[in-house]
């Protein structure tokens, strides 16, 4: 059984213009300890995707699929407070902009305390001594005085870390990382894939990594799902997809990376768009 | 946070000069006579006339007035009413209980309902219960007071006879009063019914009085929501699996009452200015009461104590406010 399996998923927003169809019908399957990358341009609907499985889409979004299990159990089919259980526990997220996905108002500690609040039966003390725990495992410095730290007194990769502290607080069985590296500098990059891989590896999670950055995409994923204005193009494994692309956009995408470029003029996506639309066409029933 | 408060209490000097400037200069251009005010139907003689101004100082150069006005203050004396002989700070402090516990009864009926409204109509976003909220707010907004309070006395008091008309409290009462508040004192004094009796004199004022502060925090409230609402931190409380609960009473709210706040704070200027209306429609025997009888009076000392230690109240809650901010916000409180 797929720790992670959706068929068909579709969101469409209520517009002011109309309703506006973000995903239509993308499949994703993640087993236990698989990294799966999504890969695409802004607008392609992969962060979508992934709010839609954590139930953290505004009311405005209509969700609808054949499937949306997690180990085996329809998501759908949940009540809400069933589902909160999972959610933040078995299943948890971290997001792009780290400094304003922490409160501003509460300390890192109780941000983390109130998650193991949530979700563990753990004591007030046994709480305070596994925040400092997670804060060491994600490997912030001083992590005893760092507790009592808010996060405008942290750097944006500490403050990831102390996002991917939350994340992992309750041992997710699938953690879902939507561009966690985007809005860090480079070094910093580095080290935050690093640290993800690491934790991915030694608790034998899975995980979804949503980038926009084929870097990443090479260095961290066993799989990997293409997308392109709410479609799957292409499902393939890393290796397949970087030696034999079987899609124009992935071509595309591959094409437009500097390492790959071959005349004076990096190749854009738009220089595929005639070969896409074609192939955009075939796919459509 | 010391420097802060520092230059905050530096900034209240030529605040306070200001006040004393306008209180002093406003009542003098006001067309009337305070003496022969004072002399009434009967007129009064060239003679007393001349007596009484030297009396009272009003004779000599304007600059000179203000001077001793303010060497006087600086000594803490406010003057004395030329009406009832009485020091101005005496009065104050004497009826100034009875307008704190109507202006606090207010803000806490406007921060009780306001809030919560505010929250449930950003959480309930273009709603029916949003749109009567806003609505409703809006009509409390901008609703003349004393049209209000009348409308009020004509259905709770005339035609239901639920609540008394004006007062404090119904004259079968007497007791000790050792804070000014009367239901503090009534339910102090033991005596049965007494609280109850107070407790009625005062609802329809303190819903008067909380009116324009509510449809205000309400709207202010919702605003601040909606903005909170959208923020990433939100989503991640979401994503940790919290109550729809705790993620918007303490995630949002927790930002969104630093706004919040500054309209409370605001609303104390609000809340006085409104109780002057409020207890003239209610004889409530406030300090709003007491400073339209004597702008009536041309009572200068009383109109420019009065409105002095008004202002000083607006001022110390100001500050108080920009204090909060520290405690709900610690960016600024590490700043």
């Amino acid at each position: 059984m797929a720790l992670l399996e959706i068929r068909n998923l579709r969101v469409e927003f209520d517009t002011a213009a109309g309703p506006f169809r973000a995903l239509d019908g993308v499949d994703y399957t993640v087993e236990g300890g698989e990294v799966l990358a999504i890969v695409g341009e802004s607008g392609s609907g992969k962060s979508v995707a992934m709010l839609a499985v954590m139930g953290l889409l505004p009311d405005s979004a209509t969700v609808s699929a054949d499937l949306m299990a997690f180990e085996g159990i329809d998501l759908r089919a949940m009540p809400a407070a069933e589902r909160r259980k999972v959610i933040g526990k078995d299943i948890a997220m971290i997001f792009q902009e780290p400094i304003a996905s922490l409160n501003p108002c509460f300390t890192v500690g109780f941000q983390l305390d109130e998650v193991l609040k949530a979700h563990t039966s753990l004591s007030r003390k046994e709480r305070k001594d596994r925040v400092i725990e997670l804060l060491e495992s994600v490997g912030i410095p001083d992590p005893l005085r760092r507790v009592s730290a808010f996060p405008h007194q942290m750097s944006g990769g500490q403050c990831q870390r102390v996002m991917i502290a939350i994340a992992t607080a309750c041992a997710p069985k699938l953690l879902i990382a939507d561009e966690p590296t985007t809005a860090l500098d480079v070094t910093i990059q580095k080290q935050i894939l690093d640290l993800l891989t690491d934790m991915q590896r030694d608790t034998g999670m899975g995980l979804i990594m949503i980038t926009h950055d084929m870097g990443v995409v090479a260095e961290t994923a066993d799989r990997v799902v293409v997308q392109y204005k709410g479609k799957q193009m292409e499902t393939a494994d890393v290796l397949t997809l970087f030696e034999n692309p079987s899609h124009p956009y992935t071509k595309a995408l591959l094409s437009a990376l500097p390492e790959n470029a071959t005349g004076d003029r990096l190749p854009t996506v738009a220089d595929y768009e005639a070969m896409m639309q074609a192939d955009v066409r075939e796919v459509q029933p | 946070m010391f420097r802060f408060l520092i230059g905050r209490l530096a900034l209240l000097v030529p605040t306070f000069l200001g006040v004393t400037i306008v209180a002093f200069g406003f009542i003098r251009l006001l067309p009337g006579d305070p003496v022969l005010l004072l002399a009434g139907e009967r007129g009064i003689t060239e003679e007393r006339y001349n007596q009484l101004m030297e009396q009272f100082g009003f004779s000599r150069p304007i600059w000179e007035q203000y001077f001793d006005y303010l060497v006087g203050l600086l000594q803490g004396d406010l003057g004395t009413s030329i009406v009832t002989k009485k020091p101005v700070v005496t009065e104050f402090f004497t009826l100034f209980p009875a307008t704190a516990e109507l202006a606090l009864c207010a803000i806490i009926l406007a921060v009780a309902i306001g809030i919560p409204a505010g929250i449930f109509a950003a959480v309930k976003r273009g709603s029916f219960f949003d749109q009567t909220i806003m609505g409703t707010a809006l009509i409390g907004y901008s609703m003349p007071i004393f049209w209000w309070g009348l409308l009020l006395i004509i259905l709770f008091s005339g035609i239901l006879q639920w609540t008394p008309v004006s007062g404090r409290i119904s004259l079968m009462f007497f007791f000790p009063q050792p804070t000014g508040f009367m239901l503090i004192d009534s339910l102090l004094s033991g005596q049965k019914g007494a609280f109850a009796s107070a407790a009625r004199h005062l609802i329809l004022p303190a819903i008067v009085l909380a009116t324009i502060p509510l449809a205000v925090i309400a709207r202010q409230t919702r605003s601040a929501m909606l903005e909170v609402l959208g923020e990433d931190y939100v989503r991640t409380a979401r994503a940790k699996g919290l109550t729809p609960f705790r993620v918007v009473g303490m995630h949002a709210l927790r930002n969104a009452l630093i706004p919040v706040i500054t309209t409370i704070g605001l609303q104390v200027g609000v809340l006085l200015a409104g109780a002057i209306l409020t207890e003239t429609i209610f004889s409530w025997p406030g300090i709003g009461k007491w400073m339209v009888d004597s702008i009536a009076r041309r009572d200068y000392p009383v109109v420019q104590g009065g409105l002095l230690m008004i202002a000083a109240i607006v001022m110390v809650v100001n500050l108080t406010v920009d204090l909060l901010y520290g405690l709900v916000n610690p960016r600024i409180r590490h700043n």
